[in-house]
């Protein structure tokens, strides 16, 4: 397995931990990634309130440069992207230049500037797709070194890894995540939040309607351990804001938020500094307390307890 | 921006939900129906009624997340997602002023990504806080903010002079914007 790497602005900033663990855990499946080198912005949703070109010019510039690197090698890697954000920017832009020639001569013209040629060679792929459809889940249950039997984990998808490009799983009732889950002894929920939306960036620009969708997703999952996330917009709604989110509907909301590439990397029994579960926001002093006692039962690891703040 | 573009683009959209039904499946479907003035069935209705003025007036492309719920399931296969967005474009170009918080937002965030090919998340909030002008707004983002620098995740921003990894000048940036800029004033 060897993908080229397209991380995103928000994996060097506010999800590092998202990159760290998706790094560390495709070095443990004995996946190669290389970083598409001089990757740029996608644009993220500025680019295209301000020009519609550019918000197609920015996410090409970057399967160009993954274009080129492949040329160089003599062999076509899939792109592995895990923000569903950045995977739809690039994503649309290449589905849009399979049927609209005009459009790939339009962004060539610009992209010239900067010596590079779009071509839309390469597949754009969620890191949650390469999971799912490239590991097989008997390799994480039989090298899985911890046992997180007696959890119960809620995927949540969110929204832009599954529509509207349907590429790899059902954009109505995800499952994708449910077989992963599995492999490590934990317990699916089953619950129908899994591909509602968070409400993306409402909750910095429209904090009351943002809260009520969050809220929806926090009180459906009250049951579980914690909630596993593939997107750096849903992470930080569903671990920022529990305490505000609470105070609106009267509740009190206090539930783990894990990417998932960190809890299959704690499964594999990698150690905290490269899952770097110390950087998430909200992983509660219950969570680790079950997960402590359950280490020390596992066979032969010695996971140190990480500190609770 | 001219009332004759304003039509056109508005008859742009018009085209993207021509063939609606009016079924509501996209009211239903839709997870922000409960904060919008008018459900997305009725919006279209109204575009299709050729009700600019009201269209633009309303709250409802604003309160689109972009979760593409109802474009997965209009049962007409439209566009409805994208022709949201194009609603909150027009609606900006039509009221440049009603929209001056997040033109000054979207504008620093590309700057960064012009300078930097990447965005500094607190490099950007800087430029945004500046360009407002608005003492009291970095107040609103505090909350947040200082759960994040606790976690080291985003710098200080006086401590911040673009050395991180990923504020260097990313290929020929500006030369794109530039380019993108003669386009579209000569298309
Ligand atoms: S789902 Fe489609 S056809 Fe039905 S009301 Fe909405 S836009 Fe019209
Ligand atoms: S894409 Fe927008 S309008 Fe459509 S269902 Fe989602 S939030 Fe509602």
């Amino acid at each position: 397995m060897k993908y080229l790497y397209y991380p995103g602005c928000s994996l060097e900033g506010t999800a590092k931990e998202y990159h760290e663990s998706t790094v560390s855990l495709m070095a443990a499946l004995g996946a190669e990634l290389e970083e598409i080198e001089d990757w740029s912005c996608c644009g993220a949703s500025a680019a295209n309130n301000v020009s519609e070109l550019l918000s197609f010019v920015l996410p090409a510039r970057n399967l160009a440069l993954a274009e080129k690197m492949c040329q160089e090698k003599q062999e076509a890697l899939d792109i592995l992207v895990p923000c569903s954000a950045c995977y739809l920017n690039l994503k649309k832009v290449a589905e849009r230049a399979k049927i609209d020639f005009g459009f790939v001569q339009t962004i060539n013209t610009v992209l010239e500037a900067d010596g590079l040629e779009f071509g839309n060679h390469l597949e754009i792929r969620h890191l949650l797709d390469v999971l799912s459809r490239d590991v097989e889940p008997d390799w994480i249950a039989k090298k899985a070194m911890v046992s997180f039997e007696g959890f119960t984990a809620a995927p949540y998808y969110g929204c832009q890894c599954l529509r509207p490009y349907a590429e790899f799983d059902d954009p109505e009732r995800p499952v994708s995540m449910e077989r992963l889950i599995s492999s490590t002894g934990a317990a699916v929920l089953d619950w129908n939040m899994g591909g509602v939306c968070c409400s993306a960036s409402h909750m910095s620009t429209k904090p009351e309607v943002g809260l009520a969708l969050v809220k929806r997703i926090l009180s459906q999952a009250k049951s579980a351990d914690m909630i596993l996330t593939v997107c750096p917009m849903c992470e930080m709604n569903l671990e920022a804001y529990q305490k505000e989110a609470g105070l609106v509907s009267h509740e009190s909301f206090s539930i783990t938020i894990l990417y998932l590439p960190q809890f299959l990397g704690m499964a594999l029994g990698l150690p905290q500094a490269q899952t770097r579960v110390d950087l998430n926001l909200c992983v509660t002093p219950v969570f680790w307390e079950k997960y402590c006692g359950m280490t020390s039962r596992a066979r032969n690891v010695r996971i140190p307890a990480p500190k609770a703040e | 921006m001219k009332p004759e573009s304003i039509q056109t683009s508005f008859n742009e959209v018009k085209e993207m939900v021509q063939a609606c039904i009016q079924c509501g499946t996209c009211s239903g479907s839709c997870p922000n129906t409960f904060a919008m003035d008018h459900t997305p069935r009725k919006l279209w209705r109204m575009v299709l009624g050729d009700q600019a003025q009201s269209v633009l007036a309303s709250k409802t492309f604003i309160l689109c997340s972009s979760c593409y719920t109802c474009t997965l399931r209009c049962p007409r296969g439209l566009p409805l997602t994208e022709a949201m967005a194009r609603l909150v474009q027009l609606a900006r170009k039509a009221n440049p002023l009603l929209f001056k918080k997040s033109h000054a937002f979207y504008d620093a965030f590309l700057q960064s990504v012009k300078n930097h090919g990447r965005v500094n998340e607190a490099g950007f909030m800087t430029h945004y806080f500046f360009t407002m002008k608005d003492p009291l707004l970095p107040l609103k983002f505090t909350p947040l903010g200082v759960k994040l620098m606790r976690k080291g995740k985003v710098a200080m921003p006086a401590f911040n002079f673009g050395l991180g990894r990923g504020s260097r000048p990313r290929g020929k940036m500006a030369a794109i914007f530039e380019k993108i800029r003669q386009m579209e004033q000569h298309p």
